[in-house]
């Protein structure tokens, strides 16, 4: 990975609507916060993939680097996170510190080298929206096959939850680009109106 | 782009062929038996290669992120190949290619073949690390050049859950399985639809929790059909280091290479021949008389 050092407003639309979304941060952040817990972990990440410049932003931090990573981006393609983005399936790796290469990149952004992480997309009907990270997890939490299974588990909720608390406008750009025209038309429109009112009323009441 | 010559004999005149056109596709018509002789190779009893099975002669391919050019755990490569889409005209091409891995996950499989099979040839296609590689048809691009080239064994530690590939994946898996070019393919990590793992034509893999690293077990519950070692494994990394990581990824290219081990002791075996050979020398395959029928007949099957 080889994070660039652009600052957060030279952020896609779709990702500047993210940072301006407060109850969508507060998420993200939860997200991070509790993987870290789940796992024992040193860290823990969010990035989201922005399409259009092909790269992975990072969205939220918790622990080492919460202060100033958030917002720096890369390459889609490139190292463990691009390769959980672009293959759709989680990962987990051991012994990393004896990787001068990864060291190298990783150092570079974070001031921070893991031994050990683990990766898992944040799928969300089927599109990859981008890819949680869990840093140096305790010992006994990490490496198993089980412990695979549950970090996909719960980025499938996380990718789900973000889903819902994303901000109407991105919602229905991507909506429009899943149905490749225009705006929904009357009958449709309602049923998408009625389904926002419920999500609306569901999140109040959960809330 | 051209690959080396296999000493696997891929194309034998006494060969029936049942492309469409050869007069073989829907029935033998005019022609008997002795029209189509069919030189075989048994394979191993067991499942098992008998005598020396290192993998040499055979072609393996690393569908994946690229592999680390001379990996000391890897050595070097037969072919290297990356599957390039054009922004503006969105054609897909399979050029020569020289960039090794972006991300340590191909070169993790290739070593894991090449451990397997010390002698096999491995050829690289990066299907991953270039812009629009998460769509699947640079995917779909790289695999269907891999079954082109004629490999011996594909290894695919990929899937993809777009179903609009469905369709066409499962043609080339079935195009390959009769070409015998064996996919040996991951199944998904999470329980999610994904393919072409899916298909019967290819061979599929998941992951046990074993320690044992030379374990291999039959799932009597497919459609995931085998299971190989895919937990903690050591493997091969950028920099010419290893890790350990934990995957079906894994588990797959140990299937792969055990492929490429029995098919250079035992080069005519077809595609069905080698996953029959993979469920007999499964661990938990086991031999037994079959139970006596109505007519009292006990047959003794553990040879067969």
């Amino acid at each position: 990975m080889t994070p660039r050092t652009d600052p957060a407003p030279s952020l896609s639309p779709t990702a500047a609507a993210t940072v301006a979304d407060a109850p969508r941060r507060e998420l993200l952040q939860s997200v991070v916060d509790v993987a870290r817990a789940i796992f024992g972990a040193e860290a823990s990440s969010v990035f989201l993939l922005d399409e259009e410049a092909d790269e992975l932003v990072f969205q939220a931090v918790s622990g080492q680097g919460e202060e100033f990573l958030v917002g720096r981006r890369f390459p889609a393609g490139r190292g463990i996170a691009g390769w959980v983005a672009t293959s759709g399936e989680p990962m987990v790796v051991d012994d990393l510190s004896s990787d001068t290469s990864f060291d190298r990149s990783l150092a570079e952004s974070t001031a921070y080298v893991p031994n050990a992480l683990m990766a898992a997309p944040l799928i969300s009907e089927s599109r990859i929206l981008g890819v949680l990270e869990v840093l140096d997890p305790s010992p006994q939490a990490r490496s198993g096959v089980r412990e695979l299974d549950l970090l996909a588990m719960f980025a499938r909720q996380a990718a789900a939850a973000l889903r819902v608390v994303t901000p109407e406008p991105v919602r229905e750009a991507e909506q429009r680009a899943a149905a490749g025209a225009g705006v929904l038309d009357g009958a449709r429109r309602e049923d998408a109106l009625k389904l926002l009112g419920s999500l609306e009323r569901l999140l109040r009441g959960v809330g | 782009m051209t690959t080396t010559e296999s000493e696997r004999p891929r194309t034998e005149p006494e060969r029936p062929r049942t492309a469409p056109g050869q007069g073989l596709t829907w029935s033998l018509r005019g022609r008997g038996p002795e029209d189509v002789p069919v030189l075989a190779d048994p394979g191993p009893p067991l499942g098992r290669p008998t005598g020396p099975a290192t993998g040499r002669g055979v072609r393996v391919c690393v569908v994946d992120s690229g592999v680390e050019r001379d990996h000391p755990l890897i050595g070097p490569l037969a072919g290297s190949w990356v599957v390039v889409k054009d922004a503006e005209s969105g054609e897909i091409t399979v050029e020569p290619t020289t960039t090794g891995d972006t991300c340590g996950h191909g070169t993790a499989c290739a070593g894991i073949v090449r451990r397997t099979a010390p002698e096999c040839e491995i050829h690289s296609v990066r299907v991953l690390g270039e812009r629009f590689s998460g769509t699947g048809d640079v995917l779909m691009a790289g695999l269907r050049w891999a079954v082109e080239q004629g490999f011996d064994v594909v290894n695919l530690s990929l899937s993809t859950t777009r179903t609009r590939f469905a369709q066409e994946l499962h043609s080339l898996a079935d195009s390959a399985y009769f070409a015998r070019t064996v996919i040996v393919a991951s199944a998904h990590n999470t329980p999610v639809e994904s393919f072409p793992w899916r298909f019967a034509s290819v061979i599929s893999v998941g992951s046990h929790q074993e320690d044992d690293p030379e374990l291999h077990l039959y799932n009597p519950e497919p459609p995931v059909e085998f299971f190989g070692p895919g937990q903690n494994v050591t493997v091969p990394w950028l920099g010419g280091r290893t890790i350990r990581t934990t995957g079906n990824s894994f588990a797959t290219p140990y299937v792969a290479g055990l492929c490429a081990r029995v098919l250079s002791a035992h080069p005519r075996m077809t595609a069905f021949q080698l996953k029959n050979a993979l469920y007999l020398s499964a661990a938990n395959v086991r031999h037994t008389p079959r139970p006596s029928t109505a007519a009292g007949d006990i047959r003794d099957d553990s040879e067969n």
